[in-house]
């Protein structure tokens, strides 16, 4: 008891002083010495570049298809029709968008969840404990992080052909579920966030190791996870080339599959050009969710990049 | 590799010296209990798909016979394909002019950002990295309408100005809409990572340089960039593993432009089509895999190449 006790006191006299040399370094009150008008405006100006698209897409989705044809594209058409378009695109096919944008969230939760589950466990083995083999299993891990992974998806496709896996949702959760980056990435993070000492003095309370994984190290994993898993969402979220060849059945697609196949029919014309508004409408609505969960756990994983670049 | 190893080494290095520690049973087995369920997917949806399509590219797929052992008479075919060809010089073409743009942008903006001189830094960081957060199917999509002759924008705003447009959709401009494309998604991708690097660089150390009369460039040149040359380099191998796999942008652009990109536009896009057009399931993975070798030689090159010029320096 008196050994946790001590160790405690010390991780925090520690962190103590990581906090005052931190302040020390970065010298806030100079922060807003010397402000540079030029490159503000440089800087802001760029900023139309990133911003101009998505705002065009936002009007866009205010617009039917014949202003879309004829009216400027950074201004609002002759008619609100943003209320029109988010119901033609929740009905059209039989509201098959719905099941698209259901598919999209089972896919991507499942996978990121999963993946960040198994690359946590692993990142925290690989960094906290030493063992025979541990050298062999972490290069082979660094090793595939190199590998490309289109250039997996074909063959993983020519697998699952053989075990009849393609054309189900298993067929895009199973390939996600591996990020050897996300391992990479929890063993530099756990290196540097849990204390060694911190987990002797739990061993001598008595703790078992799966017990310390599952309360000390979880926490104080956090920020790396939150990382982890907001970057396997991104990934699984946005994936377009596993899905296309995976799957035939419409109602498996996820919104980048069906969205593809809605642009493609539009642009092939011959009088689908109706599906213009719907197919722009359709890309917003999909792409507000990761922006707002950037946004909102923008501390988290800000942090974990910062660990994750310095180290990697 | 040696980018994440040279680091792996020096933890390595300094773990043990730190806690000379007996190999203890109970932790072994726990740790190996904690590995095991990664190492069992990875096994299976890593190394067995790699090692089967390895043993389906050694085989043809003939009329009469059914399959048949070819040895690597499909990498030869491959090595001799003009169409192959054709897509890695694209993509390599793609490699020499669009990496290197959109990293002297990534770095501009994070060095631009991280010198704090900007005012509201922290809003314009967030807002160049929102691309990122775009899938890539709805970015080119946009991107296929902005360039788009019938409604898009570029082309009304060059009316606007009385200016014939240019179309970028045209088979000489369609690497270079390409391009734009995938620069729009990853500068504030890379500019994030890269300025997570700076902000860790101790502020002391050009504090000093900066007292000695060294101006900001300067300052950039010689002390930031060098500070934060990992994270360059990681930045570095990502795009250049990027632009050979390059495959959505140019598939979904196909659908507008389809006499600009071909079948073979690139060597993913090739090997799709001749897995589910051709149905040449055999060549398709001997193709997949020499691109698989050839970008892990690439990026291997270059970091060797960038850990000898440390090593010089």
């Amino acid at each position: 008891m008196s050994a946790t006790a001590t160790v405690r006191t010390q991780d925090a006299g520690a962190s103590a002083t990581r906090r005052r040399t931190g302040t020390r370094r970065r010298k806030p009150i100079e922060r807003g010495r010397r402000r540079s008008t030029l490159l503000t405006i440089f800087v802001w100006i760029s900023l139309i570049y990133f911003l101009v698209p998505l705002l065009w897409l936002f009007i866009s989705t205010t617009k039917d298809n014949s202003d879309l044809f004829s009216t400027f594209g950074l201004w609002f058409g002759n008619s609100f029709q943003f209320f029109a378009n988010i119901g033609n695109l929740f009905t059209f096919q039989g509201g098959v968008f719905w099941q698209w944008a259901l598919n999209t969230v089972i896919y991507a939760v499942v996978s990121a969840v999963g993946a960040t589950a198994l690359a946590t466990a692993c990142g925290y083995a690989l960094a906290k404990y030493r063992f025979r083999g541990r050298s062999a299993v972490f290069s082979l891990i660094l090793g595939s992080i190199m590998v490309p992974l289109t250039a997996l998806a074909i063959p993983t496709y020519l697998l699952f052909a053989d075990m009849n896996l393609t054309d189900t949702m298993w067929a895009i959760i199973l390939p996600s579920l591996v990020s050897p980056f996300g391992v990479y990435l929890m063993r530099v993070y756990a290196m540097d966030a849990v204390d060694d000492s911190l987990l002797e003095a739990a061993r001598i309370d008595g703790a078992s190791e799966y017990r310390i994984f599952g309360t000390i190290g979880i926490r104080l994993l956090g920020p790396g996870i939150v990382t982890v898993l907001l970057f396997q969402l991104v990934a699984t979220w946005n994936n377009y080339f596993l899905p296309l060849i995976m799957l035939n059945t419409p109602s498996l697609f996820p919104v980048t599959v069906g969205l593809a196949q809605w642009q493609a029919t539009a642009s092939a014309g011959g009088g689908a050009q109706v599906l213009f508004s719907t197919v722009l409408t359709g890309a917003f609505v999909s792409i507000i969710p990761l922006i707002v969960a950037f946004l909102f756990l923008q501390r988290y994983w800000q942090s974990g990049i910062a660990t994750g670049s310095v180290k990697g | 590799m040696t980018v994440l190893s040279n680091r792996a080494r020096a933890a390595r290095a300094s773990g043990p010296a730190r806690t000379p520690r007996r190999l203890d049973g109970a932790q072994t087995r726990a740790a190996w209990v904690l590995i095991a369920p990664f190492l069992l997917i990875f096994a299976a949806m890593f190394l067995a798909p790699l090692l089967y399509s390895a043993y389906l590219s050694l085989f043809t797929s003939q009329l009469v016979g059914g399959e048949v052992f070819s040895g690597l008479a499909n990498y030869v075919r491959a090595l001799q394909d003009p169409s192959f060809w054709a897509g890695l010089g694209r993509v390599g073409l793609f490699l020499f002019i669009q990496v290197p743009i959109m990293l002297v942008a990534s770095i501009g903006f994070a060095l631009a950002l991280d010198s704090k001189r900007v005012r509201g830094g922290k809003v314009a960081r967030l807002l160049i990295f929102v691309p990122y957060a775009v899938p890539s199917v709805v970015a080119t999509l946009m991107w296929g309408y902005l360039y788009g002759t019938d409604f898009g924008l570029i082309t009304q705003i060059f009316q606007a100005l009385g200016l014939q447009a240019p179309d970028l959709l045209s088979p000489q401009n369609i690497l270079g809409s390409t391009m734009n494309i995938v620069c729009w998604e990853f500068i504030g991708y890379n500019m994030i990572i890269l300025y997570a690097a700076l902000r860790a660089v101790p502020e002391d150390i050009y504090e000093a340089a900066e007292i000695d009369g060294a101006g900001q460039f300067r300052v950039a040149w010689s002390i930031k960039l060098p500070a934060i040359r990992q994270a360059l380099l990681l930045t570095l191998i990502f795009s250049i593993i990027g632009s050979f796999q390059l495959f959505n942008e140019p598939n979904l652009l196909a659908n507008i432009a389809p006499n600009s990109i071909g079948t073979d536009f690139t060597p993913n896009l090739y090997a799709y089509n001749v897995a589910f057009r051709n149905q040449e399931i055999n060549y398709a993975a001997a193709i997949a895999f020499l691109l698989g070798i050839i970008i892990m030689i690439v990026s291997f090159v270059v970091q060797t190449a960038a850990n000898r010029k440390e090593r010089q320096a």
